[in-house]
């Protein structure tokens, strides 16, 4: 039996993970590449602010549109690439706009236009 | 004592005078390169400020909040605690109650506290993103939510804190805990030695971040 043979199987041609934990779950993984801490520390940044502000509105006892996980599995769903690539807050504001556009709170187009509308703004000012 | 702000009367602009490490100022968004991220943050918050989500001023106020959170609450439970056994016998407890009792909120989601003593000492880590007990200690440190952190913390913690300079005995027991969305760890550090005679704020001013950490202990001539 060859590999062609299997194509009407039911089943995902390949596993939709490797077996092992995900690229997230860090505890002991990859501990040959690991090295040390670097100490490192920077006073967070005026937007970055805004994304933790933002994602703590939206998951308050008052209006509970969201809650940490969604937002964990949103930063996992971004994918080992993404997740290497963003830094901490690109991550949340990424999982934070995709679970608010699966629950139907935010809109892509509206997202877009109003994104155009940011940048045209920010551009007019610089 | 008074609700936890009362008497702050400092303009929130990140005026930690008592913040005992070096941070390196981001520039301000007019002054780098405008990345889609922040665009994408400035028309989520605009959005959502539009559908009456929350208001321009509820936003507002949560920055100042995020900015108001410091060291120092944590620091001050600390304190408490090494001075009023009731209290601290409370606070091993739950936490969060224990918090606001002396009017710090220390939000929904539980958080323990482990005790350091002769024989034990704890650290915290996030293997899975970054939870930690920020409503009590503040954002977490960039190291904190590193690879080489999370990888290693829980494989090999005595070698991890050696680089941050916390040499444990080895007749000392190291415990980590891994926080989760769900529950959360701060650090009860043991009380420096020649503390004593000390009044609880002079205790609190004593408590590092990172002792809360667990990535360092308090040293008897602890100076900040």
């Amino acid at each position: 039996m060859t590999d062609s043979d299997n194509k009407a199987s039911p089943l995902p041609s390949a596993p939709l993970s490797s077996p092992g934990p995900r690229h997230h779950d860090m505890g002991g993984q990859g501990m040959k590449d690991a090295g040390p801490v670097d100490q490192v520390e920077h006073d967070y940044a005026p937007w970055e602010k805004r994304v933790d502000a933002i994602m703590r509105l939206v998951s308050d006892r008052k209006r509970k549109l969201m809650t940490v996980d969604e937002l964990r599995r949103g930063i996992e769903d971004l994918g080992p690439g993404a997740y290497e690539d963003y830094s901490y807050y690109e991550r949340w504001i990424s999982s934070i706009t995709n679970v608010l556009i699966e629950k139907g709170v935010l809109k892509i187009d509206e997202l877009g236009r109003r994104m155009e509308d940011v940048r045209a703004r920010w551009e007019q000012a610089k | 004592m008074t609700a936890p702000h009362d008497d702050h009367d400092h303009g929130h602009d990140h005026g930690d005078e008592d913040w005992p490490y070096p941070h390196p100022k981001q520039p301000d968004l007019e002054d780098g390169p405008v990345s889609e991220h922040m665009i994408m943050t400035e028309a989520v918050a605009e959005l959502l400020i539009d559908k009456d989500i929350f208001s321009a001023g509820e936003l507002r106020e949560m920055l100042e909040s995020i900015d108001s959170k410091s060291p120092a609450e944590g620091a001050r439970m600390v304190a408490r605690a090494w001075t009023d056994p009731d209290f601290k016998a409370r606070m091993l407890d739950d936490v969060n109650a224990a918090a606001e009792e002396i009017g710090i909120d220390a939000g929904t989601i539980p958080i323990r506290v482990m005790e350091n003593t002769a024989l034990v000492h704890n650290v915290i880590v996030c293997t899975l993103c970054s939870c930690y007990p920020r409503l009590l200690i503040g954002l977490p440190p960039d190291w904190y939510k590193s690879r080489n952190y999370r990888t290693r913390m829980v494989r090999e913690p005595r070698a991890v804190l050696a680089e941050f300079g916390t040499e444990i005995s080895d007749d000392v027991e190291v415990r980590v805990h891994d926080s989760t969305a769900d529950l959360r760890y701060m650090v009860l550090p043991m009380r420096p030695d020649g503390a004593d005679g000390l009044d609880e704020d002079s205790l609190a001013a004593l408590v590092t971040r990172d002792s809360m950490i667990g990535v360092s202990v308090l040293k008897p001539d602890n100076q900040k």
